[in-house]
């Protein structure tokens, strides 16, 4: 059985999943989730490779429907609301919950396009600059960019193409951010800025991080959930999970013991 | 240190390697030399008739005033039609196939069946389109009538080098819009479609060159090698540059080898500038990215 340590009565919770059930085919990938995401906090997720970590992280913006043989078992609310019920467009719910992938995947267009792009599929085009500009501003990539806004986002770093793609994702204004493995391809510097920027955005938005490396999991996070061969062994406030875990499992993960 | 056995391997790899390399360039060499001398061939017995007059004037009994213009308006005429009813049906059937076919044996089969029937030979496009455009059609011998052959012979290729455009488009970028609240159309319209476009109008472009060549399928529809005036409805008989130079081969008189030449010479330059139109075409569209 997991572990799930008690949320502070301050921290309102935004997503909730109860014994969420992801299978690929007939294999399960995760079995029986309860997990709380509060407002405002930034939420670990770590374990080792293939224990789950994105297929739950795509479970929050319905990204799994996408593949053909997932299935989604179990409840997964945000703000209270079943994200799959009936009535529930997924279209609708990934432009409520933004998602930030392992590798910088901007569009093959101008800088300006690509945090663009979101808004106008919306139809939200009236102030489209200011959009562009406050989106750039929040994902600390404006001053970079300012005055090469029609320059193809192909010629940015691979830093500061993570950062447009973060940008990207807070045009949409979600309310919660995914992130998967964010600053996997990124050097010491860019990884940096982008937890740095992580730190500001848990201002306005609800975060969610897949995270392979631990101390970047200790640095960015409120709460930390340590998922194991698809089921969640234990989850709770971050500092508690890293220096005084209850499980023996958790133990020897946050100690590098296994992994 | 290594040992000498492994050094005497790695020597032994290495000279396997060098001579590998040596049978392909031989090959390579041995096509282009073959190239090369066929262009060369075709200039210098060609040059001699080729110039503006040959280009402004009609094929002719007398040698010395016989030109292409009839079969350089039948084949940008033919081309031309043959782009716009096979484009836009190729594009769509590969968008379709790619993007939203379902994944049944059912699509699989059709799917089999195009590239099966990238590999009909012209001659039977020929006899479909008799049968289809000429008779039942009621099109008659007409150039719309051979453009809309020539675009059922390009179609399936039109659709494969679609679908493989738009299967070069990484899933990366799909993800990333869907990610935005983007619907599926929206995904395909606004991002894979446009990432695939360079290599839909490459492919498109070369499948083109390669129908502004045919002569055995324009036969069939009733294309003529002997016409004293150019097109100027979709209703009207015309020849094209193929057949323009069979006609002029199958003639006993020595001249017309060299009106044959020069005519093969107008064939290639439309070709090239069609290859050329792709490849700049392409390079354009990508450096707007």
């Amino acid at each position: 059985m997991a572990t799930i340590h008690p949320i502070p009565a301050g921290d309102v919770p935004a997503l909730q999943t109860e014994q969420l059930s992801v299978y690929y085919g007939s294999n399960p990938a995760l079995r029986g989730i309860d997990l709380t995401v509060p407002r405002n906090r930034v939420v670990a997720l770590i374990g080792p490779s293939g224990c789950g970590k994105s297929t739950l992280l795509r479970c929050f913006n319905r990204m799994n429907e996408l593949i053909p043989e997932a299935r989604v078992e179990g409840t997964v609310r945000f703000n209270g609301e079943d994200l799959y019920g009936e009535r529930v467009d997924p279209v609708n719910v990934r432009r409520r919950i933004g998602m930030v992938f392992q590798r910088p995947n901007p569009f093959p267009r101008s800088i300006f396009d690509n945090v663009a792009f979101g808004p106008r599929i919306n139809g939200n085009t009236t102030g489209l600059a200011q959009t562009v500009e406050r989106a750039l501003r929040q994902a600390a990539l404006w001053d970079e960019v300012r005055d090469r806004l029609n320059e193809s986002a192909y010629d940015l770093s691979v830093g500061q193409q993570q950062r447009l793609c973060i940008a990207r994702t807070l045009a949409v204004r979600p309310e919660i951010v995914l992130m998967d493995e964010p600053a996997s391809a990124l050097d010491p510097i860019a990884t940096q800025r982008i937890e740095e920027l992580i730190y500001e955005l848990k201002e306005d938005y609800s975060i969610l991080i897949v995270t392979h490396s631990l101390q970047q999991a200790a640095r960015v996070s409120d709460y930390t959930a340590f998922l194991y061969h698809g089921e969640l062994v234990e989850y709770g406030p971050t500092d508690l999970i890293f220096t005084n875990p209850v499980e023996e499992r958790t133990e020897a993960y946050v100690t590098g013991r296994f992994g | 240190m290594m040992g000498a056995r492994a050094a005497r391997r790695i020597r032994k790899r290495r000279r396997s390697g060098l001579a590998f390399g040596a049978v392909a360039g031989i090959a390579t060499a041995f096509g282009l030399l073959t190239l090369a001398l066929l262009i060369g061939a075709v200039v210098i017995e060609g040059a001699a008739a080729f110039d503006l007059q040959f280009l402004r004037s009609f094929t002719s009994r007398f040698p010395e005033r016989a030109g292409v213009r009839a079969g350089l308006a039948g084949t940008i005429w033919v081309s031309a039609i043959t782009a716009a009813s096979a484009f836009p049906v190729g594009v769509a059937a590969a968008i379709w196939l790619e993007e939203y076919a379902p994944d049944t044996w059912w699509s699989r089969l059709v799917q089999t069946n195009i590239q099966n029937l990238a590999g009909v030979p012209s001659i039977v496009y020929g006899v479909l389109g008799l049968a289809l455009f000429v008779r039942a059609m009621g099109a008659g011998r007409s150039v719309l009538a051979g453009g809309l052959t020539l675009g059922l012979l390009v179609l399936p290729i039109i659709v494969i080098s679609s679908r493989e455009a738009l299967r070069a488009v990484p899933d990366s970028l799909r993800e990333a819009a869907y990610a935005l609240g983007a619907t599926h159309g929206q995904v395909v319209f606004r991002q894979v479609v446009p990432a695939a476009f360079p290599g839909i109008l490459t492919g498109t472009i070369l499948a083109l060159a390669r129908a502004a060549g045919e002569a055995a399928p324009l036969i069939l529809v009733g294309a003529v090698g002997f016409i004293a005036f150019t097109p100027t409805g979709l209703g009207d008989p015309f020849t094209v540059l193929p057949l323009q130079i069979f006609d002029w081969v199958r003639n006993p008189q020595p001249e017309y080898r060299q009106l044959a030449a020069a005519a093969s010479l107008v064939l290639l330059i439309v070709l090239f500038v069609l290859n050329a139109t792709a490849i700049l075409l392409r390079n354009r569209w990508e450096l707007r990215r």
